[in-house]
């Protein structure tokens, strides 16, 4: 995962992504908006081993495997591009 | 690119993301994807590589013409309904490919890795897997998993197209 610096460091906030998804892209740009820290990872940019090995770690949260996923403190989950409720589990 | 897809959406009566940006983001996505594999496949999916067992998530997608019916929209909402088009907001698309689909595609990239090319079992559809659809317009038959977004043929629109069943 890459890491990503911001200001708001309280939570622990995972992003499962792809590099040329929109909503991905839409999602990182609203975390960064948000100044929250943040951990992704690009999934599509990875070996093919990595790859499985993340979707069987995304499959636990995401039962269809989509991007964007978003993970937050570990237990809660964001499917999609979802602006609102992103900032309501974030509280920012 | 870009007039390939809004082509195809003329011919299936949908229309391209209002979004032009949004619309610029998919492209280059679309376009990466290109590149990468050869073929244009879902800017939001991960694909294989292996042409086979990404065929249905090569845009427009086999999930298009069931998701814009159902949510307004594709999975990447690249193409749209009308009512979307003119500005009413896309629910929220889940995704319709199966998982299934996914760890096929994951067993024949392992083998391809492995050099193991030949166990790599060819990509076959089943009579499970789909169902055969009359347009009720025109007779026009097509076997898949959902119906057509409008007639090929004739132009009718989903809404008159029946399962049809032989024998």
């Amino acid at each position: 995962m890459e890491h990503v610096d911001g200001a708001n460091e309280s939570r622990d906030v995972k992003l499962y992504a792809l590099s040329t998804c929109p909503f991905c892209g839409r999602v990182k740009a609203l975390l960064k908006k948000h100044d929250v820290a943040y951990d992704y990872v690009d999934v599509d940019l990875q070996s093919r081993e990595e790859r499985k090995r993340l979707r069987m770690e995304l499959i636990k949260y995401n039962p269809r495997c989509s991007y964007p996923t978003l993970v937050v403190d570990g237990d809660t989950v964001v499917i999609g591009h979802r602006e609102e409720r992103i900032e309501e589990v974030l509280g920012v | 690119m870009l007039a390939r897809m809004q082509r195809d959406a003329e011919e299936t009566s949908c229309f391209l993301n209002p979004d032009k940006g949004f619309l610029d983001d998919l492209m280059s996505g679309l376009v990466t994807n290109e590149e990468r594999f050869g073929y244009g496949s879902c800017p939001c999916r991960v694909a294989s590589g292996i042409e086979s067992y990404d065929a249905d998530i090569i845009c427009p997608c086999e999930y298009r013409d069931a998701d814009v019916a159902e949510f307004g929209a594709c999975f990447c909402a690249l193409f749209v309904s009308r009512e979307v088009y003119e500005g009413k907001e896309i629910d929220p698309v889940l995704e319709r490919r199966p998982i299934e689909a996914i760890e096929e595609a994951e067993k024949a990239t392992e083998l391809l890795d492995k050099g193991e090319m030949s166990m790599i079992e060819p990509k076959t559809t089943s009579t499970q897997d789909v169902t055969v659809w009359r347009c009720s317009v025109c007779g026009y038959l097509c076997a898949r998993k959902y119906p057509p977004n409008v007639c090929p043929i004739c132009k009718a629109p989903r809404e008159r197209f029946e399962e049809f069943s032989l024998g």
